[in-house]
């Protein structure tokens, strides 16, 4: 029995058989309990609610829904809403962010000082606090009768934002911004791909202008296919009554996650760009500027490129932290995936299925969302064992 | 005529700081006016046309400047939430136990495997006293109660506290030499890395009643402080594990070599160097870690953020919530700015000492 004990392959085999065991008898656990919990309250398990009418209002929703529309219609609102808001606050965020990293890194003083500002100001205060504030602010803004008409366009009024809208059916938009993804992702590909590294470069060129062309052209064309009967195309709001009525309003909740995210996020990606412009060998820029190319030549072709290559990998962590933060919307009433979920939960009482739900749909989001990304990293990548940089 | 090298004056760094082109001069200008124009906007509101003091409210809104009364009137109550008047003196030292052991943590005598445990346990303990009473006289008043200021750092000293030793466990069963240990571990912790926090401590506020036996349940403060505990810890754990990462494997071998047990070779080589690599990403770990504490404000809990909105939250006030929303803005700026410019300041110190 000693000797037994003693071999080290066994006692290696009965820490793993007792860790993972171990495991295992826990969710057991707490599967049995819950079962037995929850046939106390008269509540049966499985996804058969799913089909069930709601009966409850989403403030805020992307395809057609009503309280009568079935539990799943209702959390696929919520998955839209999240990625609606994560896919305008990540691009925003990355805009703003490149701004202000490369201001940092630029060499002017003043630049440097505005963009370190911004930085630390809005790195150092919790996302939520910046979210309640935008929200405050928004709902601040005058009633509809007294509020600002900008360019007999724009009203920005404290129960939204109301925008000029074109008069054509959501499918076709989705379907435009299906080509222009697709363009996109083809081009990557093309770029990436060991089938065409024989193309000449030349060739890849033309080919790669034909594709976004084709895809601008049947955006516009679905857009313009997709018009209401009877309509003028531009849809301008105007003010009846007490409130504006036509074009587009955006919601104070919607406005305020997306400004909440994407200024947040950006004092983040800031970060993440000046240690990538650091990290560039100053040798780079000076053969550049032997080389005789002028300052925004060794920007854009030689700096910029570089730090897109070092900072791809820390930015999908980035990316995929992002967009786990939308979740706050739930603080000011965002319909976002996770507010939902939670709804369901209080009115169903289906907790473990829900949640379960909720625990699958992020870790599909992020993982798809890190998946394609590192394909990206992937495609520009130095190839070969060459040194980074 | 030969040069000489000539000293740069700071007129001549001035002019390659801010002119040293066309380009150059024109973005200083757009950017200084800039600049200039924020902060002329902003003293005026916060300085030139404010109110102060909570005795003339009424002078409030009229130059459109910032309404301090509010914070005046009811700063009490940003700070300490509901807990009972007469005792907040308690709430305040129980702070600033919390404060001194963190700034005293920065201090490199302290870094050590006894020191800095004794010296948090200590803290916290003094902390848990203060607040709950019950002894030495002072009366018991229940973590219900609690609010303000002092749940937020209640709820983040409790989460360092449980997280760090849980992170330490999780980063070495990662890279246990088990498979199926390694295996299962790596996957816990990708698992509850890319989930939201929120879901976390939604998860365990509102489900673990569901699935745990009765006697385990316990305060629902608790429950999500050891979620969220959990959730550092895999963060956390990430981060120990690339320290570890970063140590030539030559390290380990010779501990090996010369007959070290696993324990030794762990607590006397692997981990204070992977610690050493790893602390400039575990300060910024921690400086997450107490701004997404505000998140607990959804789960229904009383913390800063939460006393600033009851602080607007009467007829009296509710316009102030900018003024109020500043106010809370600045506590977290200030604890927050100053721990991650140590982090930075570390940072480069470790870069130097590794040249």
């Amino acid at each position: 029995m000693t000797a037994l004990l003693r071999s080290k392959s066994v006692r290696d085999a009965g820490l793993q058989a007792g860790f993972t065991g171990g495991l295992f008898i826990m969710i057991v656990v707490f599967v049995l309990t819950a079962q037995t919990n929850l046939e106390a309250q008269g509540l049966t398990s499985g996804f058969g609610f799913l089909e069930r009418a709601t009966g409850w209002e989403i403030n805020f929703s992307l395809i057609d829904y009503s309280t009568s529309s079935p539990y799943w219609r209702a959390i696929l609102v919520g998955v839209l809403n999240s990625m609606f808001v994560g896919a305008i606050g990540l691009t925003v965020a990355t805009v703003l962010g490149v701004t202000a990293g490369v201001m940092r890194t630029s060499g002017n003083g003043m630049a440097e000082l505005l963009g370190t500002a911004f930085v630390e100001i809005f790195r150092n205060v919790p996302l939520l606090l910046q979210l309640f504030f935008w929200y405050a602010l928004l709902i601040g803004l005058p009633k509809p009768k007294q509020a600002p008409f900008v360019w007999d366009s724009i009203a920005l009024t404290g129960r939204g934002i109301f925008v000029p809208g074109l008069n054509v059916s959501g499918g076709s938009v989705f379907l435009a911004f299906l080509f222009l993804l697709a363009a996109f992702g083809l081009s990557l590909w093309l770029g990436a791909a060991r089938r065409f590294s024989r193309m000449g470069k030349a060739r890849k060129k033309t080919l790669r202008r034909s594709l976004w062309l084709g895809a601008i052209i049947l955006g516009i064309l679905s857009i313009w296919l997709g018009r209401l009967p009877d309509t003028p195309l531009v849809n301008m709001p105007y003010l009846k009554g007490l409130n504006y009525r036509d074009g587009i309003r955006i919601s104070p909740e919607l406005l305020a996650c997306i400004i909440a995210i994407s200024i947040y996020g950006a004092a983040y990606i800031a970060e993440i760009i000046r240690a990538g412009f650091n990290a560039i060998p100053g040798g780079q820029s000076e053969a550049g500027h032997a080389l005789g190319l002028t300052r925004w030549q060794i920007f854009s072709r030689i700096r910029l490129p570089l730090a897109i290559r070092v900072v791809l990998p820390t930015m999908i962590n980035q990316y995929v932290w992002l967009f786990k933060a939308t979740t706050i919307g739930i603080a000011i009433g965002f319909a976002d995936f996770f507010m939902v979920v939670s709804t369901s939960i209080n009115q169903s009482g289906q907790t473990l299925e829900l949640i379960g739900i909720l625990m699958g749909g992020y870790l599909l989001i992020n993982y798809s969302m890190a998946w394609v990304l590192n394909r990206v990293n992937d495609a520009i990548k130095l190839k070969g064992t060459q040194l980074r940089i | 005529m030969a040069k000489t090298y000539h000293r740069p004056t700071l007129l001549d760094h001035i002019r390659t700081r801010y002119f040293a082109t066309r380009l150059d001069t024109a973005m200083s200008v757009l950017f200084g006016a800039i600049t200039l124009w924020i902060l002329w906007s902003l003293l005026n509101w916060a300085v030139l046309d404010a109110v102060f003091s909570a005795a003339d409210k009424e002078h409030c809104g009229h130059d459109a400047g910032a309404c301090w009364s509010v914070i005046d009137a009811r700063w009490r109550l940003i700070l300490f939430g509901l807990y009972p008047f007469e005792e907040q003196w308690r709430s305040a030292i129980a702070c600033a136990a919390i404060v001194l052991v963190t700034a005293l943590s920065c201090v490199p005598w302290f870094w050590n495997a006894i020191r800095l445990p004794v010296l948090w346990l200590t803290g916290f303990a003094i902390f848990y006293v203060l607040m709950a009473g019950g002894y030495f006289g002072l009366k018991e008043i229940p973590p219900q109660s609690w609010g303000g200021l002092s749940l937020t750092i209640f709820v983040f000293a409790a989460v360092a506290i449980i997280g760090m030793p849980l992170s330490i466990v999780f980063a070495l069963l990662r890279r246990s030499e088990l498979p199926w240990i390694a295996r299962t571990m790596g996957l816990v912790i990708d698992t509850i890395r890319s989930l939201p926090l929120l879901s976390i401590m939604f998860t365990f506020a509102i489900v673990l009643p569901f699935v745990l036996p009765g006697w385990l349940i316990g305060d629902k403060l608790y429950r999500v402080i050891v979620g969220y505990a959990l959730f550092f810890a895999c963060y956390q754990a990430e981060i120990i594990r690339g320290g570890m990462q970063a140590l030539p494997a030559g390290q380990e071998e010779a501990a090996k070599a010369l007959g070290m047990s696993y324990w030794h070779r762990i607590s006397y080589i692997v981990l204070p160097q992977a610690f050493r690599n790893a602390l400039p990403p575990t300060i910024n770990q921690f400086v997450i870690t107490f701004k997404e504490t505000s998140l607990v404000v959804i789960i229904g809990f009383f913390d800063v953020m939460a006393s600033g909105n009851a602080a607007f939250g009467t007829a009296e006030w509710s316009f102030a919530h900018i003024e109020v929303y500043s106010f809370v803005a600045l506590i977290f700026f200030v604890f927050v700015f100053a721990l991650s410019r140590y982090g930075a300041y570390l940072e480069r110190r470790l870069a130097v000492a590794s040249r």
